[in-house]
């Protein structure tokens, strides 16, 4: 018969044992020496949006909702456009009807809860459109908050979701400054822009680069100085969104207005 | 229908995505985690402290503090998508996360109230178990009280003085090691709402602060309210019976320790109450001062859209009112209880203020959102982010109280230490 001492002994030993044996594991994890020796791989994906080209079509959405399976109805969504428009007595004016999936078709402004504001032609003084998507961020503040690992960061710079690992707390919903994310309607868990992931990795371009007529929307790799990308945002004047929150979001944007929300 | 969007109205320019992700549950995740720190804090102030007064409401406090820390992860478990994927955050903890670490903090804080309660009620477990197992031929339920404090004793039988003179300095021990894991475990919730930076209501480091002071002062009030509540059937008990009831003699008796414990706890809840509001001033004033980018949204928040929420209903029902209330003197079991309640809405009011107010305005600081919180629910998201899945929330420590108090008796145990 064990004694009271000797049990107690023999559970704190075997505790010991166990953390032991498996912090080795932990020192020797295989993953951190394949990804150290990966890690200087040359792709760094980012993206660039012309505002200049982009006339508010939306083709980009719809084809993003059908190539990820967004519900096509459903009102959230990876990507969308914004239309800014400012009049002549300085007022500001935005909105972005469903994303903008069937495009800008009349000059009136959502202003929400089924209201709209008819805008005359002369009174405005500039007017634009400005696609939205993950900025893919550099120092991403949803990875960060995520408390079971399930956003993370892929070495490529692309930040993805594990569906099967996503608990849905939200947190990662709150934490992104840019309003990206959102819960999949079928799912239930967080869901986001992976600038088409599955089709960039086999050497595709994104659904919404390809859907752009007008070539508002490109994707590139920062790590190769000959990517047609990579030499405008190194050579002209890009701008990016919320820079004071130091996400360092990867999303550069050619003519960005200060009323850019 | 996306999740979110029963409950949402947008107004001007929103970002397709946003809704109000965090509704009522995630209210009511830092309000019952408050009542437990709050409680816990207040039973310390007897044990640590020494303060005597306070020592009928201590033990009571501990105990309700045990029951309320089983629903305060409640909340949260029922806000999330997959309720049965919550283990996923002990298995991977991410720990840049602020979420991460709850499991730790809540257990730890939850090994720590219970082992004080351990001790505080060893002697009882060891009163009834001893005569139990000495008799024969038991019935089936003494077997079952028999098995139930058999196993509480943890095995060990022995009361002399000298181990309950032990037990006392293991209590007091830790009680004071609870009192900074207390405000951890709520100070911690304030971090996690306090470290979003995306958020232009939320960030800011008094957070944490402000949600410790806000916990002790709601656990002080309800561990009044109860403490009155309870006392007031005893009283009720005891005109029936016409005996002496328990420990008191007297219906008099009763009524005269109940004013004094609860005039001494409502100096407690002055006294951080007073904190509470000027950190939450001190918040508002250096928001609109600074007046940095985000503060033009912020103000038509605070004193537009929400100013009935913040102003009325918290500043003014839930702090202003129940502040003169206490401080007029002459306290009255009736006055004490109109001003716990008021207290306990306008601790509540901060949470919402927080939480919903956080959401009201969009990332583009040039819209808005608006919460319309389901009453009548349609399906099961909207009963558990709704009025029921608040309520049962709430109505959970109490009944989860009536439950422990049956092994842990508050007032029918004679004092031992």
């Amino acid at each position: 018969m064990i004694n009271r001492r000797d049990f107690l002994k023999n559970t704190v030993k075997g505790i010991a044992g166990i953390t032991l044996s498996l912090s080795a594991i932990e020192i020797i994890d295989p993953q951190k020496i394949f990804a150290d020796k990966t890690d200087k791989s040359k792709v760094r994906w980012v993206f660039l949006v012309d505002t200049y080209k982009c006339v508010g079509c939306g083709f980009c959405v719809k084809a993003c909702k059908q190539e990820n399976e967004i519900p096509y109805d459903a009102n959230v969504t990876r990507t969308w456009v914004e239309r800014y428009v400012i009049t002549k007595d300085g007022k500001f004016f935005a909105d972005t009807p469903k994303g903008a999936r069937d495009g800008f078709i009349t000059g009136k402004i959502d202003l929400g809860q089924g209201k709209f504001q008819d805008i005359k032609k002369e009174d405005i003084d500039k007017a634009f459109f400005v696609p939205k998507l993950c900025n893919q961020c550099e120092n991403p503040p949803c990875v960060q908050v995520c408390p079971v690992g399930a956003t993370y960061q892929a070495p490529d710079g692309v930040v993805l979701v594990d569906r099967k690992w996503c608990i849905g707390c939200g947190y990662c919903i709150m934490g992104c400054p840019y309003g990206v994310r959102f819960f999949h309607p079928v799912y239930h868990t967080a869901e986001k822009c992976n600038f088409c992931y599955h089709r960039i990795t086999k050497g595709l371009k994104t659904a919404c680069v390809q859907a752009c007529p007008f070539g508002a929307r490109q994707i590139g790799n920062i790590k190769d100085p000959n990517d047609p990308v990579t030499k405008i945002i190194m050579t002209e004047r890009v701008g990016i969104l919320k820079e004071e929150y130091g996400t360092k979001p990867q999303v550069y944007y050619i003519g960005l207005d200060k009323e850019v929300k | 229908m996306v999740h979110g969007e029963v409950w949402t109205l947008k107004e001007l320019f929103v970002y397709p995505n946003e809704y109000i992700y965090w509704s009522i549950q995630i209210v009511m995740y830092p309000f019952m985690t408050g009542l437990v720190a709050g409680a816990f804090v207040l039973s310390s102030l007897y044990h640590v402290f020494g303060i005597k007064q306070l020592k009928e409401m201590a033990r009571f406090a501990l105990v309700f503090s045990f029951a309320l820390l089983f629903a305060a992860p409640m909340p949260i478990v029922l806000h999330l998508q997959f309720p049965f994927r919550g283990i996923n955050v002990f298995m991977t903890p991410h720990f840049t996360s602020a979420i991460a670490a709850f499991g730790i903090v809540f257990f730890t804080y939850g090994a720590i109230v219970a082992s004080e309660l351990w001790f505080l009620y060893r002697k009882h477990f060891v009163e009834i178990a001893l005569p139990l197992k000495q008799k024969q031929d038991k019935s089936l339920f003494e077997w079952i009280k028999f098995l139930i404090f058999c196993a509480l004793t943890l095995g060990e039988y022995n009361i002399d003085e000298e181990s309950l003179k032990r037990d006392e300095k293991a209590i007091k021990i830790l009680a004071g090691l609870g009192i900074p894991v207390a405000c951890f475990l709520h100070g911690y919730a304030g971090f996690i709402f306090g470290s979003v930076k995306a958020n232009a209501l939320w960030m800011t480091p008094l957070m944490p602060v402000i949600f410790i002071m806000s916990a002790i002062v709601s656990g002080i009030a309800l561990c009044m309210l109860t403490y009155i509540v309870t006392m007031e059937i005893r009283k009720l008990i005891f005109a029936r019976k016409k005996t002496p009831y328990q420990v008191f003699q007297s219906k008099e008796e009763i009524k005269g320790v109940e004013i004094n414990v609860i005039q001494m706890t409502a100096r407690y809840l002055l006294f951080f109450l007073i904190f509470a509001i000027s950190l939450e001033l001190l918040d508002l004033i250096f928001r609109g001062y600074t007046a940095v980018k985000s503060w033009d949204v912020l103000r038509s928040v605070i004193y537009g859209k929400d100013f009935i929420d913040i102003f009325i209903l918290q500043y003014g029902i839930g702090n202003l009112v129940p502040f003169i209330l206490f401080l007029m003197p002459g306290l009255t079991i009736r006055r004490a209880v109109l001003g716990v309640i008021l207290v306990l809405f306008g601790v509540f009011m901060m949470r919402w203020n927080v939480v919903i107010g956080g959401q009201a305005f969009s990332l583009s600081f040039a819209g808005y959102m608006h919460y319309h919180m389901p009453i009548i629910p349609h399906d099961w998201d909207t009963f558990k982010e709704g009025l029921g899945g608040a309520l049962s929330i709430f109505i959970m420590p109490f009944v989860l109280f009536w439950i422990i108090s049956k092994l842990f008796p508050v007032f029918e145990y004679k004092e031992s230490h």
